[in-house]
């Protein structure tokens, strides 16, 4: 067995297996350290975040967070002492610093945008996506090829090349700092390469199935919807995570078409900092939470993610 | 069921012709077998019935409505395909069970039950119902498929080489096991296969078809013993019709115009030469254990026959050899008589 293996053409030697593995563990904790770090600073009072050399080990403390929801006001020690006892913890946090909490920051609010936005639009390129490419993979449309290239330029284009047009067409009708609009944005750049991932996946699954169903007294709909949906369930979840990632990362369009009732996450992050001195416990909150939907998506459609980055290779 | 006419119906896919001018009536409960080698056109046949493809010419009638422009759902067949049987994400239960949950059908669930269960004791899967249809071997997914063919009553059930993924000793059960399911049910069936011992066994009538075109049909024995040309003769019979220029053996009886005399085995008497006269030399014996082949070299030609498991033939022997009221080819291919 172990002599059968060692000759094996396709199975890698326990040497090769070593260095890979090493090279893949080292690559993983360096692109790790700098979320670590993120992670650490949200936890850090304001004067450890500036610390030098910095903080290994430090005070554990969830000031970031508090400041991340809330504004506040200076105010006199006479004052503060002249309310009543804290109400929670972080107004007893934020106190200590010589301010009161005076409202909900709009941290809240911008993050609900981009899950409206990022999942709204997934939702729309994968389904037009799947369509469309449905529609590629098994009709012969006339210029087939034409469109699949016209479809993918799109994506080769500097998106700031369109930005300012964008912007003026987006005043014109409205759409600046709507929801709708980002949601519009935003499927139509991913819809491009939902077209052209979910279009492989479509290829790969024999249309006699469809076909059968067919036979059987379906429809073509009923045939999609109840073979070929089911078969390409892998392919609908990887390119769904490619296109969130996508829309929800996107800054450039969102700092441009967004400023208020619309804003998303990754433009208001940044104008954290300008509150109230550089406030980087707070920044680290936000960005901690800001990963954590994408972190939560990937985890559970790791499955799928993995067998979409490597179809047609492994798929069966 | 139903009886299926095809009139001149032909389909080109760009320049590559499949079928071409193919006339075919499949009379009610009739069990019609398709043979050809690859690229013949059998597979498009059973998709232009089924509707999966529209003919450039010519109309199907099935139960003798014209059922040309019809959609695959509105033409009542069955279709068992040639390979990716079962649908991946369904249990076998499911899969036997998906034709009959069709919209269009509204079959109440204890009556789709109930039919479910009698094909899979038919087809013999009853005991892997609630298994994924990914988790069977390869002969139980071709039961489940020809089961799935079957739970329905169509105008006709169409085949397209259902056995081939099999191996030789199933492939012999399902064949008797689907030939008599047919004769129960008096089914009308289209078979397409390139085995000539199921087109042999099982078929009411073989057709024959290459390139695209009908070149005969009729029962198996008009089919073996009066191919219409060489191309039939070819397709039937093991091993293969041996095929001789005329005058390379004694030729008593051949009909003017006759360029090429086919001989198989019964057509021929091979005997150790007696004396001086030879007309071949022994080859080669192949033991194949039941029977034998024998293989002889007469002049630049090779001959192949059956011969007796106990022959006393070998290799190096010299032998004659007289023709049996063989068939006659004349210059076209077409046999005289
Ligand atoms: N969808 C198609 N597009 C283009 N050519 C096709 C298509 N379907 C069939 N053909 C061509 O038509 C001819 C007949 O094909 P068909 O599938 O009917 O052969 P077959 O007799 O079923 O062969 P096999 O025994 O290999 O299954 C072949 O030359 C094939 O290449
Ligand atoms: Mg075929």
């Amino acid at each position: 067995m172990s002599l059968t293996t060692a000759h094996s053409v396709v199975a890698p030697s326990a040497n090769a297996k070593l260095i890979a593995g090493t090279i893949i563990v080292a690559y993983a904790l360096i692109s790790i350290v700098p979320l670590l770090w993120i992670f650490a600073t949200s936890f850090k009072t304001p004067p450890d975040s500036i610390a030098y050399p910095p903080k290994v080990v430090f005070q554990l403390s969830i000031e970031g967070y508090c400041n991340l929801f809330t504004t506040r006001t200076r105010q006199t020690p006479e004052y503060i002492n002249s309310l009543g006892p804290a109400t929670g913890f972080c107004d007893e946090t934020v106190r200590k610093r010589n301010m009161v909490i005076a409202g909900p920051s709009n941290f809240l609010p911008r993050f609900v945008n981009s899950l409206i936005i990022a999942f709204g639009s997934t939702f729309c390129a994968v389904f037009l996506g799947t369509l469309s490419a449905y529609g590629f993979s098994r009709f012969k449309v006339p210029l087939a090829d034409d469109l699949l290239f016209f479809i993918l330029s799109t994506r080769m284009m500097p998106p700031i090349a369109v930005a300012i047009p964008i912007y003026l067409m987006y005043r014109e009708l409205g759409l600046s700092d709507t929801a709708l609009g980002m949601i519009l944005l935003y499927t139509a750049v991913n819809v491009s390469l939902a077209v052209w991932l979910l279009k492989g996946f479509i290829d790969e699954i024999p249309r006699e199935y469809e076909e059968a169903a067919m036979i059987d007294g379906y429809t073509r709909l009923q045939a999609f919807w109840r073979t070929v949906l089911p078969q390409a369930t892998t392919g609908i979840a990887a390119t769904a995570i490619f296109c969130l990632i996508f829309a929800w990362n996107e800054y450039a369009f969102a700092a441009l078409l967004t400023s208020g009732t619309a804003q998303t996450a990754p433009p208001f992050i940044p104008t954290i900092i300008g509150e109230g001195g550089q406030d980087w416990p707070a920044v680290a909150a936000g960005t901690t939470i800001f990963l954590v939907p994408i972190l939560v998506f990937t985890i559970l459609l790791r499955k799928q993610l993995l067998r979409g980055i490597t179809f047609g290779a492994v798929r069966k | 069921m139903a009886d299926v006419h095809i009139r001149n119906v032909s389909k080109s896919f760009g320049e590559q012709v499949a079928v071409s001018g193919l006339d075919l009536h499949i009379a009610d409960g009739e069990f019609v077998v398709l043979l050809g080698p690859t690229g013949a056109g059998k597979t498009t046949t059973l998709r232009l019935i089924a509707g999966l493809e529209r003919p450039d010419a010519g109309t199907i009638h099935i139960g003798g409505h014209n059922a040309t422009a019809l959609s695959p759902a509105e033409r009542d067949t069955a279709f068992v395909f040639q390979q990716y049987s079962l649908y991946p994400h369904l249990s076998v239960y499911d899969n036997l069970a998906f034709p009959l949950r069709s919209p269009a059908r509204k079959m109440p669930e204890d009556q789709i039950r109930r039919r479910v269960e009698d094909v899979a004791k038919m087809v013999r899967i009853h005991h892997k119902l609630s298994n994924r249809s990914t988790k069977l071997s390869g002969g139980e997914m071709q039961r489940v498929a020809i089961g799935r063919a079957l739970v329905r009553k169509p105008a006709i059930y169409l085949m397209d080489e259902p056995l081939s993924s099999l191996d030789a000793k199933l492939r012999g059960d399902l064949r008797l096991e689907l030939k008599r399911i047919q004769a129960e049910l008096g089914a009308t069936m289209l078979y397409v296969t390139h085995d000539q011992i199921e087109a042999m066994t099982m078929a009411d009538r073989i057709g024959i078809l290459a390139d695209g075109v009908l070149a005969q049909i009729g029962t198996p024995r008009e089919i073996y013993s009066e191919p219409a040309n060489l191309h039939v003769a070819a397709r039937l019979g093991q091993p293969a019709i041996n095929l001789l220029p005329v005058g390379l053996l004694p030729d008593g009886g051949a009909p003017a115009g006759t360029q090429t005399i086919g001989a198989r085995t019964e057509h021929l008497s091979i005997d150790k030469a007696a004396n001086g006269h030879a007309d071949g030399i022994v080859d080669w014996v192949e033991h194949l254990g039941d029977q034998n082949h024998l293989h002889v070299t007469v002049g630049a030609k090779k001959l192949v026959t059956l011969t007796d498991p106990d022959t006393a033939l070998e290799k190096g022997d010299k032998v004659t050899i007289r023709y049996r009221a063989p068939l006659y080819f004349g210059a076209d291919g077409q046999r005289l008589m």
